[in-house]
């Protein structure tokens, strides 16, 4: 780790202020940056904490029926309040790392690092969420721009999460053995309007909609209507040791049957 | 009733408590007033040469003691091999240059190429990145075939190829092998890959260098299986530092597997630089490093064939194993696919005749050496894979041809040079059966595939060679090494004992185990004794501890102390009372004149050993302490029967372990929780082989599991519950060359587990009408889909 220093303001227009300096860095629950900055591979000179700012943290229900999730949120709080509104996401919450990890790592960490075998980019695609900042709302089909890429401008905070509530979902995640992150993660959320299908962990642009399922689904929920489609392009999966892209294409539609067959 | 203490009492681990408590005292915890620190600049190229090493930068760094190269080490020894190996046209393997410091080129990612020593490791790390290397990069050798062939690239300069030894065993059977095949009513052949691995062990490796001025005095602390070899190795062909000048300490060690058995770089340099700065100079490896510098296990690629008669008799077993070796040879790594891993191959069965041909290899790869097991679960794999092979192929049952061909006689002479004393494979096989429940398995696997998943049943049997080992047999194998182990029975005056051994305990139980011995010998309580170990200052030069010889080896050379201390006892308690010496016995801590109720206990005769005012001075020195070094007559062969069950998912290709089963002979046993340990831990491991371990290499030589996102461990949601997870020793046939009657648990565990999984896995497809007859290690989800696309 090379020295910085660190701030640990109490409201988002200090944080704001704070990030203003150059090479200033928010620091969430410091899962990723923490690992980071231990291998050197990175070298701010100011971290700016997140966690002591109140108005960032908690999972609430919204009165147009979405659940609305401060940024500073950890897994660990999402894992437990959302569980009687939003089951969904309450269980992917709490199969991300392990308890450590829950008590630390943030909604806003995950999403602003959007690591390609990450779990809440699936949710936040799949629900259709909007990603609240500082500055403006970001719709969760602009936000993500392939791997660790997302809409997110340098300084810029994630303070909310807005997710609409399905009227059922589900999050399939087969984990690659060494990392237990997404090997391949399907979460499917079932509205009114339309199903929504999102896929990480599998592509090399990151997380992504697999549009042919969404329309089956939308017309027929059920498990029998992804047997019908034919396996995605393994093509641009990503092929590494834990798997081909051959393997990823095949694992998200036996995840996807699986989260239709789950989902509540 | 169980007995509450002594041999076979399953006594609670005195160590746990210091080690659960976090008061244990391991190598980092060692620190010397005024240390600096070392960070070791590595490579992150396989292969290159080096053309300058611009130091000028980082060393007018903040904090910067000195800065060292490979030129600093030109007159400093190599690292030295402590086993040769002689081809089969006779001649010596070939043993490359093993350099402290990487001189003039680089060979492995991984290699040191500039050593920092600093106030703190952050400032010798700043430095560090100052440094300018100035490197060629050259093409990596990373294939062990590509690497034999003519015009590949060489690892070596100096040598004619990357070609370290083409081994022949027993070359004199060849002939008649191949003859045998050609009589064959039937061959199974068989390519399988044995995956590279790493240790892994908690702790990383740690060493603290010191030097004392005031008496010429070095003194290495270490993460060390065997600090007196350390010492010898480090001492004679690095440094050059006579022992009486240089002590090595391995205090508490977290695990070793094999993988610090080995003299490692950083422990020469740490002590070097100690000398020259006249500081100490402590270097503990982060877990990175510890994936690029610790000495890798297995990574063998071999081809295996076994030939059967019309009444499915093994005839004969042929073999060719390409065995990497890394960069260079680590301390014992030739001895691994040779003769640890030939004189298996016969495996627990009357195979007349065995040919093993073993090609070991140089690549741009961290150096291989032993690994919890050894060679001995690259030869089980191989051998209990292509049986199973041939029992498909041939419609028979696993277990009835395993059985039919079983060793039944002993001692028993196997075509590849070993004797097993004794054995009873049969009897593992029926307490095998009887603890997995076969007749029920169709039920269970009915019950899987009502779910959608296969079910697979994978029977194995081992044979291991442990004890390690009659020095003068290895001597002639090309040891340069004895390996008898030694012990100092130390008796106090007030009666307490102190052990002094020279085996080295890093987690396997010995402070427990080793006293329950004494305290049957002696009819004392155990916690009147305790145990000295790892430091050479204070304990008789020993081998230490590997290849399951510790309590089969270095419990041996105990006992013998012990009953010196016995009969000089006897001696001092006839002269007290006034008996005859044969007629005094020793019994519950009393020496009793036969026959009669004169007794006195045991505490009375030692305060006279060493207040010797009524003793028999002209007769018989005073004090109460005897050493022994005791140096086995043959290797003890623990064996067994396995067998597991898994479900596979065939969507996901995902396989879980359902079921395990050992039953392991392991002659006596000492303290039954702490062998059933052992097994457990061992099969975990070789689970973990099995499933999820794979350290793998890219055609540039680059390490791409370098770290647990990448790296699998198996972890404790892998391992059956412990109701299906059942480890057996009760059938015990007793070693019949040493004392104790004692085989060793260490590394069966690993040694067997392996290929019951793969078994199971292959029999689980098989079952799904998938024509899968063999699947490589790990056997991950991804692999396992794969194979059943065919
Ligand atoms: C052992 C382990 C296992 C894990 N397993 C999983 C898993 O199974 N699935 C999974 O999805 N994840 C997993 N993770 C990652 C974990 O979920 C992290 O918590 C998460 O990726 C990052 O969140 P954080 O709050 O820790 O962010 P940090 O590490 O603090 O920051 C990450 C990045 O986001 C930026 N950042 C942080 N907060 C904000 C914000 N509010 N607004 C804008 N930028 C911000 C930081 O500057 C940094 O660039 C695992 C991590 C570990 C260590």
């Amino acid at each position: 780790m090379y020295n910085f220093d660190l701030v640990r303001p109490t409201s988002i227009d200090e944080a704001v202020a704070a990030l203003g300096e150059e090479e200033a860095q928010p620091l969430g629950g410091g899962q990723t940056l923490i690992p980071t900055l231990k291998q050197r591979l990175a070298m701010p000179s100011k971290l700016v904490s997140l966690t002591a700012i109140a108005e960032m943290k908690g999972v609430c229900k919204t009165d147009d029926n979405a659940l609305a999730i401060g940024g500073g949120t950890n897994h660990a709080t999402v894992a437990q309040e959302a569980a009687a509104d939003f089951p969904g996401l309450a269980h992917l919450a709490a199969n991300i790392g392990d308890p450590a990890v829950r008590s630390r790592g943030t909604i806003g960490g995950s999403l602003a690092n959007n690591d390609p075998s990450a779990c809440y980019p699936a949710a936040a695609l799949g629900t259709g969420a909007t990603i609240k900042t500082n500055k403006r709302e970001i719709a969760a089909d602009d936000y993500f721009q392939g791997m660790f890429a997302t809409a997110l401008e340098e300084g810029e905070i994630i303070t909310e999460v807005r997710l609409p509530i399905p009227e059922a979902s589900n999050y399939q995640k087969f984990e690659q053995p060494a990392s237990r992150f997404a090997l391949v993660g399907v979460f499917v959320a079932k509205y009114a309007d339309g199903v929504r299908v999102a896929v990480t962990g599998a592509s090399n642009d990151g997380v992504f909609r697999w549009s042919e399922a969404e329309a089956a689904l939308s017309s027929d929920f059920s498990a029998g209507a992804v047997d019908g489609l034919s396996t995605p392009d393994g093509s641009g999966m990503i092929s590494d040791l834990h798997g081909s892209g051959d393997y990823r294409a095949h694992l998200v539609k036996v995840l996807t049957k699986r989260a239709v067959a789950a989902a509540s | 009733m169980p007995k509450d203490h002594g041999i076979g009492a399953s006594t609670k681990r005195r160590e746990d408590l210091r080690f659960l408590t976090g008061v244990g005292n391991y190598t980092d915890d060692i620190n010397i007033h005024g240390q600096a620190y070392v960070y070791f600049l590595r490579s992150d190229v396989a292969h290159a040469t080096i053309n300058g090493i611009d130091t000028s930068a980082a060393e007018t760094m903040p904090g910067v003691v000195r800065i060292f190269t490979g030129k600093d080490f030109e007159g400093v020894g190599g690292l030295p091999c402590g086993w040769q190996v002689t081809d089969k046209h006779g001649q010596p393997m070939k043993e490359p240059a093993h350099p402290v410091i990487a001189q003039g080129k680089i060979r492995h990612v991984g290699e040191i190429v500039a050593a920092v020593v600093a106030d703190s490791l952050d400032m010798a790390r700043d430095a560090a990145e100052a440094i300018v290397l100035d490197l060629a990069e050259l093409p990596a050798v990373v294939d062990m075939k590509a690497a034999v062939q003519p015009g590949a690239t060489k690892v070596h300069d100096d040598l004619d190829d990357n070609l370290c030894y083409d081994w022949g065993f027993v070359e004199e059977n060849k002939a008649a092998t191949d003859k045998a095949f050609e009589e064959a009513a039937h061959v199974t052949t068989l390519e399988l890959i044995n995956n590279r691995l790493v240790a892994n062990p908690m702790e990383p490796r740690v060493a603290v260098g010191d030097y004392s001025k005031a008496n010429d005095e070095s003194t290495l602390y270490t993460t060390s299986q065997n600090p007196h070899v350390i010492r010898l190795l480090m001492g004679a062909f690095v440094l050059g530092i006579p022992e009486h000048k240089l002590r090595v300490v391995a205090p508490d060690v977290g695990g070793g597997f094999g993988t610090k058995i080995f003299h490692y770089a950083e422990e020469a340099f740490c002590t070097f630089a100690a000398r020259q700065l006249r500081r100490a100079v402590k270097w503990t490896s982060s877990r990175s490093e510890a994936f690029m510098s610790d000495a890798h296990g297995r990574d063998h690629v071999t081809k295996i064939e076994l030939a059967l008669d019309a009444d499915n008799n093994f005839t004969a077993v042929r073999t060719e194993t390409y065995a990497n070796m890394g960069a260079y040879l680590s301390t014992f790594a030739p001895s691994v696919p040779t003769w640890l891993h030939g004189t298996l191959m016969a495996g627990n069965y009357k195979t007349p005749l065995v040919y093993v041909n073993v090609k070991a290899v140089f690549t741009n790869t961290v150096p291989v050496d032993a690994y919890r097991g050894a060679g001995r679960p690259e030869a089980t794999f191989q051998l209990e894979r292509v049986i199973d092979k041939a029992a498909r192929e041939l419609g028979v049952d696993p277990i009835k041809l395993r059985r039919q061909n079983f060793i039944t006689t002993f001692p028993y002479a196997t075509p590849v040079a070993v004797e097993y004393d004794t054995g009873d494979y049969h009897a593992t096989m029926d307490k095998m059966e009887e603890l997995m429940d076969l007749p029920g398995f169709e039920a269970r696997r009915k019950a899987s595939e009502a779910k959608g998943k296969l079910r697979g049943l994978g029977i194995n049997c081992f044979i291991e060679a442990c004890g390690i080992a009659p020095s003068n047999l290895v001597g002639q194998l090309g040891a340069r090494a004895g390996l008898y182990e030694s012990a100092t029975v130390r008796v106090n005056a007030t009666g307490s004992i102190s052990v002094m051994t020279g085996s080295h305990s890093h987690g396997q139980g010995h402070e427990t185990a080793f006293p329950q011995v004494i305290a049957e010998m002696l009819g004392i309580p155990e916690d009147m004794i305790d145990i000295v170990h790892g430091d050479t200052a204070n304990t008789p030069m020993g081998m230490g501890t590997y290849g399951s010889r510790s309590i089969a080896v270095g419990g041996s050379a105990m006992v013998r102390a012990t009953e010196k201390i016995i009969n000089k006892a006897k001696k001092i308690a006839s002269h007290l009372l006034e008996a005859s010496e044969g007629d005094i016995e020793l019994k519950d801590g009393q020496f009793t004149v036969a026959g009669t109720d004169k007794s006195i206990a045991w505490g009375d005769v030692t305060l006279a050993a060493y207040v010797p005012h009524n003793y028999p001075l002209e007769d018989l020195e005073p004090g109460l302490e005897e050493t022994a070094f005791y140096d086995p007559s043959n290797f003890t062969y623990p064996a067994g029967a396995y067998a597991c069950e898994v479900e596979l998912d065939p969507e996901t290709g995902h396989v879980s372990i359902e079921k395990f089963v050992s039953a392991d002979d392991f002659g006596n046993v000492i303290n039954p929780m702490i062998v059933e340990g052992q097994v457990h831990g061992g099969i975990a491991q070789g689970i973990g082989q099995a499933l999820l371990e794979n350290c793998s290499y890219d055609e540039n030589g680059q390490l791409l599991s370098a770290s647990y996102m990448d790296y699998a461990m198996p972890r404790a949601d892998i391992i059956p519950n412990l109701d299906s997870y059942i480890v057996d020793h009760s059938c015990q046939t007793p070693c019949t060359h040493n004392p104790l009657g004692v085989k060793g648990c260490g590394e069966a565990g690993a040694i067997g587990s392996p290929p019951t999984v793969i078994n199971a896995i292959v029999d689980a497809l098989q079952s799904g009408g998938h024509k899968v007859d063999h699947i490589d290690m790990p056997a991950t989800p991804g692999r396992v889909w794969a194979a059943m696309q065919g």
